[in-house]
């Protein structure tokens, strides 16, 4: 059992070792996991690059992606500006760059939002048990019913869409996953030994929750919220591409939005702006799922 | 899933087996009235939580009504009355199957959702099913052989279904194969001028619907493929299979009717959890192929803040998940008689 109490630390940094036979064997952590996968690597560079770009790119690039810079739909190679202008008339690579940094941030903060309602949620459903359980199952299975973009189709509809409600109606509609697989590991992880132990102790339920289970229950819940920090960023663009979102703020839904009535003329700016978030959810979820065979070398997928 | 203690009945012979089940079907049914009743109060709450009066909300915004339409809407609804009584009212109203009025469609909005329901039923049905059979096969032939090409196929296929989003496939779609290649009508369901006899009609019909449902089917291929080919490794890995092989039946056999029924299984169950998000894409989906169904209705709606078609909308989708939820899981218990047993899946 002494393994697994030293388990919380999920690797990051493992306590001394006494000297075995290899001298000075580097420990195995989920970086050096991590590096052996080369799909997973290459997910991460394309995520490096793409924040890089959103960055940094609208610092070096000149056009404002709301100035009107030629006339509207001019093709990649007739224009001058690298991928031709959108119905508007707008620099589309410009708008490119800056849009990346909304969807990226909506994406991350419904992410961080939606984890959070689930882990409060499924913790206390998979500690307590009982009714309290029942109630929480609930309440998951009543938002698994609603369709998730219609109801934040709905809930952008009845409070005026902005960056935040959006975000929030995102966060809203996508924990039900999370909730689920946290219950799990509380409901499985409450029973070890070493939990037991934290109570005979007399430890409060909270110390017990915050210091010994959560810890051990995060490695499945960590790689859950990449998985939906690339759903919230679909959702992004399916909100803005129906029109429903934030008008003022640039986004890669935006773009969509903007061009969608256009789209059989002019496919540039409805392609590229596609193509850039189906990149940047699939090096989300590359990074995901290496992170997912480095924290559980076990559970590996054949 | 569901978290009802696992009955505590002795299992002898098959009565008390067909009981276990009836009763645990029972008690899903109730769980999907309970349900179906979370839905409707919360669509009540969402017309009070609106900013704004209530009746504006109720008549939608831009719907060109009158005061006195105003206050025929405040009189009709109560709006006066206390919250609960007021609550109570909707049950009712709902119970009569009435939704409310659409100002803008001239149209009750039950009626105007049932003209929209069979196109989204149609497509939904279709694209699923496709998907469903496509994904399971192409996930149970990889599993054969796990390093083979097709294995890495479906692991692609399936990244790729889930990050690209459904709306820009489908526009990549539309304008590959009716735009440049000119193979499949543009948009809609029907063509403006089409033979009133049946076969050309559904013939029509047909090359309307192939873009859009090889678009939702993409989804599906990629998640049932994965899904399929994980389980069926698994399967294929049991003592079971083993025996199978050792007492000499043919691949097929073995693959097909030792395997594969089990195999599904795990499908199945995520058939009925998924049909909430199969809406969201189904919404995106219609949009772009100018499909005439409840998501184009919704967004026109939306757009035109049409409340009482927006929640109705909501609720109605919201029912079908409800029944398509129970559907599977009822079929599941039938299926397999071990969870009839045990209380639930998982």
């Amino acid at each position: 059992m002494t393994d697994i109490m030293s388990l919380p630390s999920t690797g990051q940094e493992q306590p001394e070792q006494p000297p075995q036979v290899a001298k000075r064997k580097r420990p195995t952590t989920a970086w050096t996991l991590f590096r052996r996968n080369r799909v997973a690597l290459i997910g991460l560079s394309m995520l490096a690059a793409i924040l890089l770009a959103i960055t940094f790119g609208p610092m070096i690039y000149p056009n404002n992606p709301f100035e009107i810079v030629g006339i509207p739909m001019e093709a990649p190679g007739e224009s001058e500006v690298l991928l031709g202008t959108d119905a508007l008339g707008r620099d589309l690579f410009a708008e490119l760059l800056y849009g990346g940094r909304a969807t990226m941030l909506v994406g991350v903060v419904a992410a961080v939002l939606s984890t959070a309602i689930g882990i409060m949620l499924g913790g206390f459903a998979g500690y307590h048990r009982g009714w309290a359980d029942s109630v929480a199952v609930r309440i998951t299975e009543f938002f698994q019913v609603l369709p998730p973009l219609l109801l934040a189709m709905v809930l952008v509809t009845l409070f005026t869409p902005s960056l935040m409600t959006i975000t929030i109606a995102i966060g809203v509609v996508s924990w039900p996953a999370t909730m689920r697989i946290t219950r799990a590991e509380f409901l499985r992880i409450r029973e070890l030994d070493y939990v037991k132990n934290d109570r005979v102790a007399g430890a409060s339920d909270f110390w017990i929750i915050m210091k010994t289970i959560l810890p051990n229950a995060l490695p499945p819940i960590v790689v859950m919220s990449t998985l939906v920090i690339g759903q919230a960023m679909l959702f992004e663009a399916g909100l803005s591409f129906l029109g429903l979102g934030d008008p003022n703020t640039m986004s890669w839904g935006l773009i969509l939005g903007n061009n969608r009535e256009q789209m059989l003329t002019a496919w540039w700016p409805v392609a590229f702006p596609g193509l850039a978030i189906f990149l940047a959810v699939l090096s989300v979820s590359l990074s995901g799922d290496g992170l997912n065979d480095a924290l559980n070398p076990k559970g590996r997928e054949r | 899933m569901s978290l009802t203690a696992p009955p505590k009945i002795k299992l002898k012979g098959r009565r008390n087996m067909a009981l276990a089940r009836s009763r645990s079907i029972a008690s899903r049914i109730a769980q999907a009235v309970l349900l179906l009743l979370a839905v409707i109060i919360f669509n009540f709450v969402l017309i009070h939580l609106a900013p704004g009066d209530p009746a504006t909300v109720i008549a939608g915004e831009s719907g060109g009504t009158t005061p006195e339409q105003l206050e025929s809407i405040r009189e009709a609804y109560g709006l006066n009355d206390p919250i609960f009584v007021q609550l109570w009212h909707y049950l009712v109203q709902i119970a009569h199957f009435d939704l409310g009025y659409s100002f803008y469609f001239g149209q009750d909005v039950t009626s105007l959702i049932g003209e929209r329901l069979y196109p989204t039923v149609l497509l939904a049905g279709t694209g699923m099913l496709a998907g469903l059979i496509i994904g399971t096969l192409l996930g149970v032939i990889a599993a054969i052989k796990p390093r083979g090409i097709l294995s890495y196929f479906v692991t692609v296929i399936a990244l790729v279904g889930f990050a690209a989003p459904v709306f820009w496939t489908s526009v990549l779609l539309l304008l590959a194969l009716s735009i440049t290649i000119p193979i499949f009508p543009i948009q809609g369901m029907n063509s403006i001028i089409v033979s009133p006899h049946a076969f050309p009609q559904i013939w029509d019909t047909t090359m309307h619907l192939i873009l859009p449902a090889t678009a939702l089917a993409l989804i599906y291929v990629a998640l049932y493929s994965r899904t399929a080919r994980t389980s069926m490794l698994e399967v294929l890995d049991s003592d079971y299979i083993r025996t199978a092989w050792a007492k000499g039946l043919g691949g097929r056999i073995v693959i097909f009717k030792h395997a594969l029924r089990n195999a599904v299984l795990p499908v199945v169950t995520l058939l009925g959890l998924h049909v909430g998000a199969l809406l969201s894409s189904v919404v995106l989906i219609e949009v772009v192929f100018n499909w005439p169904g409840l998501g184009s209705l919704l967004l026109e709606s939306i757009l035109r803040r049409d409340t009482p078609v927006i929640l109705g909308i909501l609720l109605a989708s919201s029912v079908i998940v409800i029944v398509a939820n129970l559907v599977t899981d009822v079929a599941y218990r039938i299926i397999d008689p071990r969870i009839a047993i045990s209380g639930g899946p998982q």
